[in-house]
Formats: C-alpha cells, sequence, structure tokens
C-alpha cells in the first residue's frame, strides 16, 4: 500500500517539477519551494493523510495549468486585440 | 464513421512571456538561450484538431513543423495535446532565417497533397514575425477554399461551417472541403502539455524528411534589411494652463 504510494508522489513531483519551467517567477524559484514543501511532509504515514496531500498537489496543478492559460490568453488579447482596450 | 485527415502545422516561436532583444549587429533578435515555445495560435489550432478527433469526426490529426532540429520539440507537444503522429521538414539553421510564409506555404500544399488531407489547420498568424500570410497562401497554392480568422469551427457533413472574427462582428462562411483554416484566440481553449502525455507521447512517430524530398524549392526574394527597436518613447511634458498647452501645440508646429 505504501509502495504504491510513493510511486503516486514521486510522479506527482515530477509531474509539478514539469508545470514549474513556465512558472512566472521562475523555474529555480519553483523548484525551490516545491522542494521544501515535499520535504515538510516527508515524515507523514497516515496513508489517508498522504492521499490528501496528493490530492491537494492535483489541485496545485490544475491551478497552475489554469494560470498558465489565463496568462497567456490576457497577454495575447492585450497584443492583437487593441480595440478591447480602448475603453480605458 | 469519420475519414477526414487533418494537418496541423505549427512553428517553434520565442515563448511569449520573454523579454525580447534585439542583437547588436541588428540582424535580427537573440534566440540563443532563450526559451522557446509553440506558437500560442497554433496550440489553438492543435486544440482544434484533437476535439475534432475526440468528436470521432476527424481519424488522424498530422503535426507538421519546418526548421531546424529544435522543431521537433514542438512537434512532440502537439502530439503530447493528441495528434497522431509528426513530420519535421528539416532546415539547416543558418537557412531557418529564409523560410518565411510562401516556403512554408509551399510545404504544407504539398504535404496536404501527398497525405491527402481534408483539412489544414494553422494559426493565424506566428508572434514573432506576425505575418498572418500562411495559412492564406497555403490555400492559394492549394486552390482551396479559406476560413481565416476563424473563432467557431463546425463540420457540416463534407462542408465546413466557419465563424470568423472581422472588423465590427462575425461572418459565418460554409466551406466545401478539403479547406484551410486559420485559427483565431476565441476559437478554444489549448489544454497544456503535462508530462505524462508527453511521455506517452514519445511512442509515437515524428517523420523527419527534407523539403528537397517533396520537390519544394524555398528560395526567398526577400531579404532582411535590418532589425530594429521601435523608437523610445519621449518623456512627456506637463504644463500649468491652456494658455502654456496651446503655446507648447504652437512651438512644436502641431497647431
Amino acid at each position: 500500500m505504501a509502495n504504491s504510494l510513493r510511486g503516486e508522489v514521486l510522479n506527482l513531483y515530477k509531474n509539478l517539477l514539469h508545470l514549474g519551467r513556465d512558472y512566472p517567477k521562475g523555474a529555480e524559484y519553483f523548484k525551490r519551494h516545491l522542494k521544501n514543501v515535499f520535504l515538510k511532509n516527508k515524515d507523514v504515514k497516515d496513508p489517508e493523510k498522504i492521499k490528501e496531500l496528493i490530492e491537494r498537489g492535483e489541485f496545485v496543478m490544475k491551478a497552475l495549468e489554469a494560470l498558465y492559460f489565463l496568462r497567456k490568453y490576457r497577454a495575447m488579447k492585450q497584443r492583437y486585440y487593441s480595440d478591447v482596450n480602448k475603453t480605458n | 464513421m469519420a475519414e477526414l485527415r487533418a494537418l496541423v502545422a505549427v512553428k517553434r516561436v520565442i515563448d511569449f512571456a520573454v523579454k525580447i532583444r534585439v542583437k547588436p549587429d541588428k540582424t535580427g533578435v537573440v534566440t540563443d538561450g532563450v526559451k522557446h515555445s509553440m506558437n500560442p495560435f497554433c496550440e489553438i489550432a492543435v486544440e482544434e484538431a484533437v476535439r475534432l478527433k475526440e468528436k470521432k469526426l476527424v481519424k488522424e490529426v498530422i503535426a507538421v513543423s519546418c526548421g531546424p532540429v529544435q522543431c521537433q520539440e514542438t512537434i512532440r507537444t502537439a502530439l503530447a495535446m493528441g495528434a497522431d503522429r509528426g513530420i519535421h521538414v528539416e532546415v539547416p539553421a543558418a537557412e531557418a532565417d529564409r523560410v518565411g510564409p510562401l516556403q512554408v506555404a509551399r510545404v504544407l500544399a504539398k504535404l496536404a497533397e501527398r497525405e491527402k488531407v481534408d483539412l489544414v489547420l494553422l494559426g493565424k498568424q506566428a508572434i514573432d514575425d506576425d505575418c498572418n500570410q500562411t495559412g492564406q497562401m497555403t490555400a492559394g497554392l492549394l486552390d482551396w477554399p479559406q476560413g481565416t480568422f476563424a473563432s467557431q469551427v463546425t463540420l457540416e457533413g463534407a462542408k465546413l461551417k466557419v465563424e470568423r472574427e472581422i472588423d465590427g462582428g462575425l461572418e459565418t462562411l460554409r466551406l466545401k472541403l478539403p479547406a484551410v483554416v486559420t485559427t483565431d484566440l476565441r476559437l478554444n481553449e489549448p489544454r497544456y502539455a503535462t508530462l505524462p502525455n508527453i511521455m506517452k507521447a514519445k511512442k509515437k512517430k515524428i517523420e523527419v524528411i527534407k523539403a528537397s524530398d517533396l520537390g519544394v524549392d524555398l528560395s526567398s526574394k526577400l531579404t532582411v534589411v535590418s532589425v530594429e527597436d521601435p523608437p523610445q518613447r519621449t518623456a512627456g511634458v506637463k504644463v500649468e494652463t491652456t494658455e502654456d498647452l496651446v503655446a507648447k501645440l504652437k512651438e512644436v508646429g502641431r497647431i
């Protein structure tokens, strides 16, 4: 049981690290924070707690994807659709 | 049910969030060591093709890119988003600067015929050169109908209904397939190519060919004369009264 969870946690870390490459504040910043957060929880033993943390990690992944999309969409809108900005 | 095949062209450009720097010799912008990614409008094109496949309207999505070997990263992203296979039309780095919309359009036209596709999808323009020509030229060379600046694409049997973003509103066209479509911002929200999808996509094939294999001439009649920063905006001047304003405007010859 704990072994498959270990695999899940490792995959989560790898996936988050991959997402971190596009982080606005830089990949190094993201990696440092990612490492700290995972290390902070390294002694958690309860499988339920671990599953909870994995779910939180997956939520962060979705939040990052949404952030990246919005950022890109807004930048493209600003640069290519000038009539939209004329209200200001 | 679906027998349609789609070709999606993707371009590797400097990432949209990077601050562009002009090279001191004014021959171009700095690209060495700079983060590159798929052109945002091309992402929208790939997403649309993959969605058509998920709706079982398109059988196969082929991603193609022209350029040096790094283009394969961009093709891999398209494969991770759901394209079935890739074609890399390799152009040596030294010649890559001369490959513009016309050259790419010649390649895409030949590939569309070779692969017998029914739909060619591209982004409306690349964020590096902002040409907005490749899709149109491809349609011209193939003598296919085109729906550019598409904000909605619906398949109706052997026809394609395309809603286009134009000045002052939306225009709806019905095109007979095969056709070329270029994608605009509001068409869809592209999915992010997550690591598991990238890993799965490693099994998908990327065929590497040269433009000469297609019988395409990559020569260009254009040369870049210089690339410069836009002029610096001069600071504004504050005035105290309307009389001062009028005097200042007269001074600079505006009135």
